[in-house]
């Protein structure tokens, strides 16, 4: 695709979902009401760990209004020793997640679950629900869950032969690690710490599920997959997948946290047992207790370099929070730590820790950024000892085409020098800074992904366009699928429209996670409309009577070429339509893949900070992401992915953490004091996006959505460093914890 | 949502004092004030209280009048929200300390309902307003089935949640003392964030300047112990000095003295104990800057 022609792609259209969104009509999962309609409540444990001796729901039965009880026993059970994988997931802790089974994990676990009539009605039913349970003690932090005498959370796990709480293990290897370390002049090792945060998506999970007599299920939620819905409610409920239909509602945010279900099931058989549809919708409250954070971390990292600045061996140690069941990101933290630098000797290994807290689920990137945070402090301090720039240090490391990961690849073309080097020209780089403010520069890397898409693009009888797709829209699919189909097909972007199908009208689609919605859905929307554009202009040439390779399809319109040039007026895609009964039927295609090349994405930030040393209190002054984004099919909603990203570090960076009470229990379940930034804490936050593009995809796209989020806290961190002295390795850099890091002589120093 | 199962909420908005406080007495524990409702819908939501009666305030006219009193101080109803007290013409001028705690608390929307009078009888010790309107000298004007008391602002809250009004009680009004020339107020608040968040400390500092000194004070802290606390140590530091570091680093010597905190998930008692220093320093300057410092 030619950019001088390109009259849609990289166009900042205006937003198909947008009218909607400011005029309050968008249907978000909780807008959905049916005739009948009754609610559903979940009772969750108030304990972070025992066992269930017995649960009575005769009392909440009786309750004038009740309709139908839910417990463990509804949900199939998967046993223990039989995996059964669905993307990141595996049902044998997925069943456990959505109902307690045989003991409850955490605070927040779902114990039973009660419809009745109205909401008040099934919260009255819930605290009648009589559970015996003994409690057991409860590990939360992974120090305490992976200590030798740690209290054993599933007794089926093993580590090293003996009972354990680490869950699974990965390690990445390159080269020869000792050799790597002996050629080094200079080692530098450092333990680092980060919190679980919270996607802190504004829309709480909610459903509503309506099962006919006859067993047909539909299912109106907030998800980043409808499919991914279907599919575990189908296993969690034993319903056949034909039978259930999942509408995917306007999403309300999700960065990862909505590629789990929790309620689906529940309201699934709540709806069954009643007859009834049935509602449920999650308070704050249990989002925060009870659906997925991105896991809490304790890393090792070790980077040994020459006196001239090459990197010669890396090793990294990360154990991961995986929450009361198995399945943190360690293939994320391990895989991406080291994976933007050209590094001969690496081993990179992971450890999944279950301990008593809610079970993690996918957070933009999942993992990566707990890898980078400890990986991109570690190059500052490289950078510092060697009195190399942090932003050379990285350059003369940097991987190139031809690098060989350590996680596996050998990288095609990617634009990461590109962004240290847009870095190191920005005027950002040499602005000057006051007393107690600061620059910190990291980078960072997230895999992408391909898999599967289908899309239908449809001709209308008037000449314009329908296309369908199967991924919930949480970054600007639609918008950038208007931009590329209209960019094909040669009309306006505004004569497309582009829905999102459910599972019933458009075909098997895989997850709105790993980057890779645009990368996919406008593989298979390429080819659709391709498909679609030889099928008009075999219908111009039908109606003029000659060969189809002899029209060419210009501006939206069929022309004759070659020997026929001039021969016939051209003919509009609505001229073609008006025409299509009489030329062979509907004009459409559909295409559905399992797409590849999805090559990964990089990242280089800079942040300035000012410490308010008084209080400790850290503020973003200035922060600058400058990525690799392919190409920009829509440049507003990247510039918006970036933004987001950077945001969403600062605050896990600086101030977000769950605070739990002696008795296990989460003591902040809210926004006032699980304290995501808001919006005047920050500074504009710019984007330089950079177009490298990536050459196994049509028109160039590679994921831009998870990297934004990788390098965030190194660079605060390595900013925080550079106006006060002090460096912090552990995570949340909040007030307390800077004011009781700076002390007297640090300061004089750092003035 | 949909209705309640346990009880129906009443809901009346008496125009006049006298039938409120009937109302309110009658009810007999089972009815609550509602000023801006910011503190009050939360808590019902959240499930801490159930009211049987709610009792809107804000169409009781003493409660939502801004006046001058004769001695030249001001009148402020208890339900006046923030928002409106912000569009009066001098009183942000005279009690600038007053005005900016009020307007710290949420957001625009919040302070287009939430109350200095809600502020206070909420009765938490982290109340944003209540700091800055003891600092003032402000007494409160409370009306009860036993007739009408004025009481000192400090006098109200007694612990987290609780007001040493008695039952069927309503606070009327708030009264701010005339002021001498070069006067002025200031109030700050630590929070992690930049808005949005339960102060970790507060301070309210009210001084009068003359010829460089500060001729009289009053120091305040919020969020540093069960209540709000009025710190007279703090005061007599800053009193007959001018405002230099000495001086200042005793007042703030005695604001860490008066904090009795608590470790909890919004601070620690050692990070609270400081920042009352800190913040008591800061404070002053701004009030003195606003004094004119001469
Ligand atoms: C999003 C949000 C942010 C907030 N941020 C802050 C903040 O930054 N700082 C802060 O201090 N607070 C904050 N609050 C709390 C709240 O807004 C304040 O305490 C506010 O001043 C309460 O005033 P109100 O008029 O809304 O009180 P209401 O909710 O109407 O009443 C509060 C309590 O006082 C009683 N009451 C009210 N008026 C009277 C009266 N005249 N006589 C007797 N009893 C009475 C009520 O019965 C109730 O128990 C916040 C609240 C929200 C929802």
């Amino acid at each position: 695709m030619n950019e001088m022609t390109n009259s849609w792609i990289g166009k900042s259209t205006i937003r198909p979902d947008g009218a909607d969104k400011v005029t309050g009509r968008a249907a978000y999962a909780a807008d959905t009401n049916m005739p009948g309609m009754i609610w559903g409540k979940v009772l969750r444990s108030p304990h972070p760990h025992a066992r269930i001796i017995s649960i009575d729901t005769s009392k909440a039965e009786a309750l004038a209004g009740v309709k139908a009880v839910v417990t463990a026993k509804d949900i199939v059970d998967f046993p223990v020793d039989t995996p059964v994988p669905l993307g990141i997931q595996d049902m044998r802790w997925m069943c456990r997640n959505v109902m307690a089974r045989e003991k409850a994990l955490f605070h927040g676990h779902p114990i039973a679950a009660v419809a009745a009539t109205t909401e008040a009605i099934a919260a009255e039913a819930c605290k009648l629900i009589e559970v015996d349970y003994e409690v057991l003690p409860w590990a939360i932090e992974i120090e305490d869950a992976i200590k030798p005498d740690a209290p054993i959370l599933h007794d089926f796990i093993q580590f090293e032969g003996k009972p354990s709480n680490i869950a699974g293990t990965l390690e990445h290897k390159l080269g020869d690690i000792d050799a790597g370390f002996a050629k080094a002049d200079v080692v530098i090792e450092r333990d680092f710490n980060t919190r679980p945060i919270h996607q802190g998506y504004i829309e709480n999970h909610a459903c509503l599920v309506s099962v006919a007599s006859d067993g047909r299920t539909t299912i109106w939620s907030s998800s980043q997959g409808q499919f991914m819905v279907r599919a575990m409610t189908s296993f969690l409920t034993g319903l056949p997948q034909s039978d259930i239909r999942a509408i995917p509602a306007e999403i309300g945010g999700g960065f990862g946290g909505k590629t789990i279900i929790y309620l689906e099931p529940l309201a699934t058989i709540l709806s069954k047992k009643s007859g009834r549809p049935v509602k449920m919708v999650m308070t704050r409250e249990e989002v925060m207790r009870a659906t997925g954070p991105t896991s809490g971390s304790m890393s090792t990292v070790r980077i040994g370099a020459t006196k001239d600045g090459k990197i010669v061996a890396a090793q990294g140690v990360f154990y991961l929070q995986a929450g009361a069941l198995p399945g943190s990101p360690i293939r994320g933290a391990a895989g991406c730590a080291f994976a933007p630098y050209d590094i001969p000797n690496v081993v990179s290994r992971g450890f999944d820790v279950v301990s008593n807290r809610s079970k993690v689920a996918a957070y933009r990137a999942p993992g990566a950024p707990i890898g980078a945070h400890a990986v991109e402090c570690v190059l500052d301090e490289l950078a510092e000892a060697l009195n190399i720039d942090p932003l050379d240090l990285r350059i003369r490391n940097a991987a190139r085409e031809g690098t060989k990961a350590a996680h596996g690849p050998v990288y095609p073309r990617i634009g990461l020098l590109e962004t240290m080097e847009a870095a190191k020209a920005h005027p950002h780089y040499k602005a000057p800074l006051g007393k107690f403010q600061g620059r910190g520069v990291a980078s960072g890397y997230w895999f992408n992904a391909g898999g599967e898409s289908s899309a239908q693009v449809n001709i209308t009888e008037d000449g314009n366009v329908v296309v369908t797709t199967g991924h919930p829209d949480v970054g600007g699919s639609r918008a950038a699928i208007a931009n590329i189909a209209a960019e094909l097909l040669g009309i306006d972007y505004r004569r497309v429209s582009v829905l999102i199908g459910d599972t019933a009208t458009i075909g098997y689609s895989n997850l709105t996670g790993g980057s890779r919605v645009l990368f996919a859905s406008a593989m298979v929307v390429t080819q659709s409309a391709e498909q679609v554009i030889g099928q008009l202009k075999a219908r111009a040439a039908k109606l003029w009577g000659i060969e189809a390779d002899a029209v060419v399809w210009e501006n939206g319109e069929a022309r004759p070429s070659g020997d026929h040039t001039g021969n016939f007026p051209t003919m509009t895609l609505a001229e073609i339509a008006a025409k299509a009964t009489a030329t062979g039927g509907p004009i459409g295609a559909g295409v559905q893949l399992n797409t590849t090349g999805a090559e990964g994405g990089f990242s280089t930030h800079i942040c300035d900070v000012e410490v308010d040393v008084d209080l400790g209190i850290v503020r973003v002054i200035r922060y600058t992401s400058f990525q690799d984004v392919g190409r920009a099919i829509h440049p507003a909603y990247v510039e918006g992915q970036i933004q987001g990203g950077a945001v969403q570090g600062i605050g896990w960076a600086l101030n977000e953490e769950y605070i739990y009470n002696a008795k296990g229990q989460v003591d902040n379940p809210s926004f006032l004091d699980y304290r995501m930034p808001v919006c005047s804490d920050m500074p504009m936050l710019d984007a330089v996006m950079i177009e490298i593009p990536n050459p196994k995809h049509p028109q160039g796209v590679r994921g831009v959505g998870e990297v934004p989020l990788v390098p965030v806290m190194a660079a605060v961190a390595n900013a925080i460093h550079d106006a006060v002295g002090k460096r912090f390795f552990s995570l949340p850099m909040s007030p307390p914890k800077v004011l009781e890091g700076l002390d007297e002589g640090t300061l004089q120093a750092a003035e | 949502m949909t209705g309640s199962l346990m009880t129906d909420i009443r809901y009346l908005a008496p125009h006049t004092l006298d039938e409120a406080v009937s109302a309110y007495a009658d009810a007999a524990g089972a009815a609550r004030i509602l000023a801006g409702g910011t503190d009050l819908l939360v808590q019902m939501r959240s499930g801490m209280i159930s009211p049987g009666l709610i009792l809107d305030i804000k169409k009781i006219s003493e409660l939502t009048e801004i006046s001058e009193t004769p001695e030249g101080g001001f009148r402020v109803g208890a339900a006046v929200s923030g928002a409106v007290l912000a569009e009066h013409p001098t009183f942000g001028k005279v009690w600038p300390g007053v005005l900016e705690a009020l307007n710290l608390i949420g957001s625009t929307q919040i302070q287009g309902r939430a109350s200095a009078g809600g502020n206070l009888c909420n009765g938490s010790p982290a109340g944003d307003s209540v700091p800055a309107m003891i600092a003032a000298g402000a007494t409160v004007t409370v009306q009860g089935p036993g007739g009408r008391r004025d009481i000192p602002v400090e006098a109200v809250p007694v612990g987290p949640g609780r007001t040493n009004l008695a039952p069927g009680e309503i606070l009327v009004s708030f009264t701010l003392p005339p002021r001498a020339p070069g006067s002025s107020d200031a109030y700050l608040r630590m929070i992690p964030r930049t808005e949005m968040d339960i102060a970790v400390v507060g301070c309210g500092v009210n001084l009068s300047m003359k010829d460089g000194v500060c001729t009289a004070a009053r120091v305040a802290l919020g969020a540093v112990a069960p209540t709000v606390v009025l710190v007279e140590d703090a005061a007599k530091a800053l009193i007959g000095s001018k405002l230099d570091d000495a001086a200042l680093e005793a007042a703030a010597t005695a604001c860490r003295a008066a904090c009795h905190p608590i470790d909890d998930k919004r601070g620690t008692i050692v990070y609270r104990t400081k920042v009352a220093g800190v913040l008591l320093k800061r404070t002053a300057g701004i009030a003195a800057d606003r004094a004119g410092r001469s």
